[in-house]
């Protein structure tokens, strides 16, 4: 024990901001941890979403592949369309997203007429190459993620996004 | 640190003065529970106050999630209830809370009352008091159809009705309630929202405002 005396006002104060903090941290914390649920909710695992993409029609040239698939967001449950670039690449199936990664507008395949063998994204002319690698001087940061692949009956099937292998 | 920080503004701006004019004022012995036990019966102004604060943040919290649309808004508290962490507690603290305000808020009118406080020079207070009283019911009536489960639309149903049976004008009050002439539906539920969040809150808080202004000036009134 030190020997600082402790005033009857200076032990009122504590004691009253103590008692007044549990009481707020107890009012509060419910509320806070209710507001930051969605930073700490898990996020759903990726399952294999089928599309209508014969494999066997594929080439070397992208096409674009949309795929539906059921989203629950929140209370809001609704069918939404995603949409993947798919070539082949050899025997390997490639997939890439369309997201560009600069602010993530959509990317084309041969969007632009004067770069025709690259993805192009309208909103600030960020380009790609067919492999997903950024065209340096453009304004995105990196390549093109890609999807996880799988076929099954010659039908493609789209998983989750992965940051781009093939670079 | 706190202090030094207390002390950098206050050199700049004279702070003291003001939050001395808030929080410093003397405590009556016949109001302080310390010295009459039965002196609780002060409190419970107070309460109603700790109460509405507690009614305003944990609704502010609730319109994270809340949608008013006939649609999604039954989906919407379900949701935020059953699916998102302590969403039964902050709902329950609304929900409990609406009727707590009212009872606190009816014992202290009581109190009032029965300690004669609203006589001269008094009577400007009691006045918004009762003020403040029909914004806390207003609050609670269009609190009750956000939910849009059955209980509240039968609820509102009634009220609408009771509302349209004044004389001459109740037509209009029922239409602009409802928003519409026959139907009550989607325009009455962004309708009651709007009046829920926006606009009685604002009515409440500038009558709270006059409210304990009133009591500074005028002091706590004597004992019986």
């Amino acid at each position: 024990m030190s020997n600082t005396r402790v005033s009857r006002r200076q032990f009122l104060n504590y004691t009253l901001m103590g008692v007044g903090g549990f009481m707020a941290s107890g009012m509060l914390m419910p509320m806070i941890r209710f507001a930051v649920d969605p930073v700490l909710e898990g996020g759903a695992a990726g399952d294999f979403i089928p599309t209508s993409q014969k494999v066997s029609e594929l080439t070397e040239e992208p096409v674009r592949v949309d795929f539906t698939y059921d989203q629950v967001d929140g209370w809001y449950e609704s069918e939404v369309t995603g949409t993947a670039w798919v070539y082949k690449d050899g025997d390997k199936v490639i997939a890439l997203s369309p997201v560009c990664k600069h602010l993530g507008c959509t990317v084309n395949w041969a969007g632009d007429s004067a770069h025709p063998n690259q993805f192009f994204c309208p909103c600030h002319a960020g380009r790609y190459e067919k492999n997903g690698q950024n065209v340096a001087g453009t304004p995105p940061i990196g390549p093109l993620d890609e999807f996880d692949v799988k076929v099954e009956d010659d039908l493609l099937y789209l998983g989750a996004t992965k940051p781009n292998t093939l670079i | 640190m706190l202090n030094k920080i207390y002390d950098w503004v206050d050199e700049r701006l004279d702070i003291t003065p003001i939050w001395r004019d808030i929080a410093d004022h003397e405590v009556p012995e016949h109001v302080n529970p310390a010295h009459h036990f039965s002196a609780f019966i002060y409190c419970f102004g107070g309460l109603t106050f700790f109460v509405t604060v507690i009614q305003i943040l944990s609704g502010m919290f609730l319109t994270m999630y809340y949608t008013p649309d006939i649609e999604n808004a039954w989906k919407s508290v379900y949701y935020l209830q059953n699916e998102v962490a302590f969403g039964e507690i902050v709902r329950g603290m609304h929900h409990w809370g609406a009727s707590l305000v009212i009872v606190m808020m009816f014992l202290h009118t009581l109190r009032v009352f029965f300690t004669g406080s609203y006589k001269k020079p008094r009577e400007l207070n009691w006045m918004v008091g009762v003020m403040i009283f029909i914004v806390m019911l207003g609050l609670g009536f269009t609190g009750y159809l956000l939910p849009w489960d059955m209980k509240a639309l039968f609820a509102t149903k009634v009220g609408i009705e009771i509302a349209a049976s004044v004389p001459f004008i109740g037509e209009w009050i029922k239409i602009l309630l409802a928003g519409d002439a026959t139907i009550l539906g989607a325009q009455t539920l962004t309708r009651f929202f709007a009046i829920h969040v926006f606009f009685l809150p604002a009515a409440l808080l500038g009558l709270l405002a006059a409210h304990f202004i009133m009591i500074r000036r005028q002091g706590i009134s004597g004992p019986l």
